[in-house]
């Protein structure tokens, strides 16, 4: 089981990781407002397609982005996944986390550099933005990109505290192994929901797709092959409302959706696939967000409501959610980034007489 | 300071159950992402606070028998045994300074 909701109150730091005074700039006067309290160009905050993208982008553009990857979280969504499919480039498919191994090589090969700690807390208001890391060292910068994606969400239900890791997952590549010739459960109607049914099937006596429509909202390949699949049997119009089991998870009571009625559905595992929950907790209060807590942008920019803030990725997108949506709004954001520091290197020029 | 070693199925009792040092088994398998993030945090432990406590490791994937006695149904899971019973079960990746403080007693 992994929790992506886990942004760590302490965390370690390797200190081998840490940049250098290095200035940034090239232009004198540049240079000396770079180098006034290490003030960076850029540092972003969360890694995942988005992140490294921009990392990519914004190393390249020779920005020294500093990234913050995550203590735990590095890498993102795609870590705890299997084969990505859809991602352009790679006909056969690649692992996940292989994908996500590859995008954080080609930052580091441009000079982004890696920090694998969390980001506590930030002063985004300012001209001069204000990141602190899980031991109280601040980092400063021009510019900041949002990139902390999201974790996962949970039913609610006050029971599944009591089976969190005795039977209730959120990660089948992690916990799948465990339920060899059980009968299991997913949650869910989505591509995520589908590809953990079916991926669940190596193991699984057999797979009931919990849902509470008639239909799944997947795309059309992963219905089709959770439709063939002879393990996997739908549970249409049922809503999870309880779960019993003496030492871990026995049965789940499902509640028909339409009628109202209930019945126990015996199973030893039930992996939760019902979607994600924004990490913008920190931003509360700073950053603008919509009632769900996802980041609000410009048009069709990254800018948020603060200058010098970008957001991309899961953390602004709740309509496309892909790797590959994320990764183009990561080259987006960093593209946003550059453009506004090359707009205050202009500022801090004196002017031309 | 110390490293973290592997336990197997064969020596699980007598360097788990019968240490009389108290120690922590970290469950993991080579397809566990979040396994992979909080190996470096165990080892980080072992190193600092290892005269205090035994820092193990069990692959759950060549292990299974102790895994399913121990009722593990989650990766990563570390469990404290100190006299032969489980004291602390954690389940999930967690931060340095979050497992600090669970362990706190025993360091």
């Amino acid at each position: 089981m992994s929790d992506l909701n886990l942004t760590g109150a302490l965390g370690a730091l390797n200190l081998n990781n840490l940049p250098t005074d290095e200035p940034a700039g090239s232009e004198e006067s540049w240079q000396e407002l770079m180098d006034d309290e290490q003030i960076r160009d850029v540092i972003i905050v969360g890694s995942g397609p988005a992140g490294y993208t921009a990392a990519i982008y914004a190393a390249r553009a020779e920005l020294k982005p500093l990234v913050f990857e995550g203590a735990i979280t590095a890498g993102g969504a795609l870590m705890n996944t299997t084969e990505v499919e859809n991602y352009p480039g790679f006909p056969e498919a690649v692992m996940g986390p292989d994908l996500m191994a590859n995008m954080r090589a080609q930052a580091e090969r441009f000079g982004a550099q890696l920090v694998s700690d969390d980001i506590v807390k930030v002063d985004l208001t300012g001209d001069v933005k204000v990141v602190t890391d899980t031991e109280g060292n601040t980092y400063r910068a021009h510019a900041v990109i949002l990139a902390t994606g999201s974790g996962y969400r949970r039913l609610g239900i006050p029971e599944e505290d009591v089976y969190s890791g005795r039977g209730v997952s959120w990660c089948a590549t992690c916990d799948g192994f465990f339920f060899r010739d059980k009968d299991i459960a997913v949650v869910g109607g989505g591509d995520s929901a589908a590809e953990e049914a079916t991926f669940l099937t190596r193991f699984a006596k057999s797979v009931t797709l919990v849902h509470r429509r008639d239909a799944l909202r997947a795309s059309k390949i992963m219905a089709a092959r959770v439709e063939r699949d002879p393990k996997i049997v739908p549970a249409w119009n049922s809503q999870i409302v309880g779960m019993s089991g003496e030492k871990s998870l026995e049965s789940l009571t499902l509640r028909d959706t339409r009628t109202g009625e209930t019945r126990e559905l015996p199973v030893q595992g039930l992996f939760e696939a019902i979607g994600h929950i924004p990490r913008s907790e920190l931003l509360v209060g700073q950053v603008h967000l919509d009632e769900n807590g996802y980041v609000l942008v410009e048009g069709d920019s990254t800018r948020t409501n603060l200058r010098g803030v970008f957001a991309c990725g899961d953390l602004v997108d709740h309509t496309y959610r892909q790797a590959v949506t994320a990764a183009g709004s990561g080259c987006r954001a960093a593209l946003d980034a550059e453009r506004f520091l090359a707009d205050l290197h202009d500022e801090a020029q004196p002017p031309v007489i | 300071m110390s490293d973290v070693t592997e336990v197997t199925d064969a020596d699980f009792v007598d360097r788990v159950v019968m240490n009389p040092k108290p120690t922590l088994v970290d469950y993991w398998a080579d397809w566990c992402a979040p396994c992979k993030q909080i190996s470096p945090i165990i080892d980080e432990l072992a190193r600092e606070h290892g005269d205090r406590m035994d820092f193990v490791k069990l692959d759950t994937n060549t292990n299974p028998r102790t895994a399913t006695e121990q009722g593990i149904l989650a990766l990563p899971t570390l469990q404290v045994f100190v006299g032969g019973r489980v004291v602390k079960s954690i389940q999930g990746a967690r931060s340095k300074g979050a497992l600090l403080k669970v362990l706190d007693e025993y360091l």
